[in-house]
């Protein structure tokens, strides 16, 4: 083939990443390589510097004001189980947008099968999340209210701040998932009223894979149950888990060439702006959804406008099976995308797009026009050929 | 071998320590971030050395931002 790889899948995770990501990765395993600051030689003190200089940086960039309240874990889902499961209590009520993916959906209804009652309020065919509709489900006393900040499949943008306000009014703790959102998206978890709020380090961070974390607010750890019980560097002549954060949440070894990697990956997105990093993806995306809805018998799911989206873009074509179009986009074209259901069938239902699901195009800041003009001229030639 | 009576700030975790040791770098105070002295109990495995004459100073700077346990005057010349 020869030519450049067009990489349109970093909603599955972000690449390529920026070059200090790799270099942090590569010289905290070469050169530092210590336990972060459990032995207090120089090499576990540095590991550990880049470890809180990363809470710090991810504070920053979530609008936290306290770095401890950051916690480390091994990727979103474990932050969206430690949330759920260290919530929710037999009897409790939980409002959950019917968007959400399965890292929110299956700890529920694991939760669920402990006698969790699990409200689903369904989202429009476009995905969109409707405030008034969460207001209502929460006529009856509930516990928790979960949705997703971007969804995976549609791109759409839940109005966050709006539902984090009508959460606090209803004395229901908010958790919102950012996987999708953390590094495109402005966030603030104090002027949104967020208590929980999961991220990922592999996508819109650039990040490596293996890193994420969980943002607990103040006086929510007293509600929150760790998953997890172990070793911390502090109280170690105790045999309890120390109370306070994050250690509360971080037990065990954490993975350090990782963090410090997701350290560097913060920084080039503060360093760049997340208002930059959104124009630029909004035009790729913007760009991408004019040219595919000209295509005869494609149909781009999702919100039309700009604004009520991140940079993903999710297809049907008429008679053509997804899985087969990004096989031919791979194999002929070298243009990489991502098939299927995506990990969130109910967010397909929402769409309509169950049990086919779609073909997804997702954007990142390493994207240029030129990828968006080579898969939309691939996927041109494929449907032409027809199924 | 220095004669400079130094003082010891001990955290509950490792992460206020290292937080602690970002405030005081940018306060210009001098430190070293050391093992926790054996004698001393202590509920993390590191704290931060300082000069004695800076501890009431080092108190001061940490006030609101990071939590200290105890600030206490090392007792030997070590680590």
């Amino acid at each position: 083939m020869g030519e450049e790889l067009v990489y349109l899948d970093n909603a599955a995770s972000s690449w390529p990443k920026p070059e200090p990501v790799v270099r942090a990765v590569e010289r905290m395993v070469r050169e530092v390589g210590a336990n972060p600051g459990r032995s207090g030689h120089r090499l576990s003190v540095e590991a550990a510097r880049a470890i809180t200089e990363a809470r710090c940086a991810m504070a920053g960039l979530l609008g936290a004001s306290n770095p401890l309240r950051v916690v480390f874990t091994k990727n979103a889902t474990e932050a969206l189980n430690m949330a759920i499961r260290g919530l929710l209590r037999p009897g409790d009520r939980v409002v959950v947008s019917s968007m959400e993916h399965n890292s929110v959906m299956r700890p529920l209804m694991a939760e669920r099968g402990r006698g969790v009652e699990v409200e689903v309020v369904r989202c429009s065919p476009e995905g969109r999340l409707d405030p008034d509709d969460v207001k209502r489900a929460l006529k009856r006393r509930t516990r928790l209210v979960i949705h997703v900040h971007a969804s995976n499949v549609s791109g759409c943008v839940t109005p966050a701040a709006e539902i984090g306000r009508i959460a606090r009014e209803h004395g229901a703790f908010y958790c919102v998932d950012a996987a999708q959102s953390a590094g495109c998206l402005p966030i603030d978890v104090e002027r949104m009223n967020v208590d929980l709020l999961a991220f990922t380090g592999h996508k819109s961070l650039y990040g490596p894979q293996g890193t994420g974390g969980l943002y607990v607010a103040e006086g929510v750890d007293a509600h929150l149950q760790p998953l997890m019980a172990g070793g911390t560097g502090s109280l170690s002549e105790r045999e309890e888990q120390p109370a306070f954060m994050p250690d509360r949440y971080e037990s065990g070894t954490p993975n350090t060439p990782g963090i410090a990697g997701l350290l560097e990956g913060v920084t080039f997105v503060a360093s760049l702006g997340v208002d930059t990093i959104r124009r630029h993806e909004t035009s790729l995306a913007a760009l991408l959804m004019d040219a595919l809805s000209e295509i005869p018998g494609v149909r781009v799911v999702g919100p039309t406008d700009r604004e009520s989206r991140v940079a993903i873009v999710s297809i049907v074509v008429a008679g053509m099976d997804p899985g087969e179009i990004a096989y031919r986009l791979d194999e002929d074209h070298g243009v990489l995308c991502r098939p299927g259901l995506h990990c969130a069938p109910s967010a397909h239902a929402t769409l309509a797009t169950f049990p086919a699901g779609t073909l997804r195009f997702s954007i990142g800041y390493f994207n240029t026009e030129e990828h968006i003009h080579r898969a939309v001229s691939a996927l041109k030639s494929i449907v032409a050929k027809g199924g | 071998m220095s004669a400079t009576p130094r003082s010891v700030i001990l955290f509950e975790s490792v992460t206020a320590a290292f937080m602690a040791e970002k405030v005081l770098k940018a306060e210009g105070i001098a430190y070293k971030i050391i093992p926790v002295p054996r004698y001393l109990s202590s509920e993390c495995g590191v704290c931060v050395r300082i000069d004695e004459a800076d501890a009431a100073r080092a108190r001061a700077v940490l006030e609101g931002r990071v939590a200290v346990a105890d600030i206490l005057p090392l007792r030997h010349e070590g680590p």
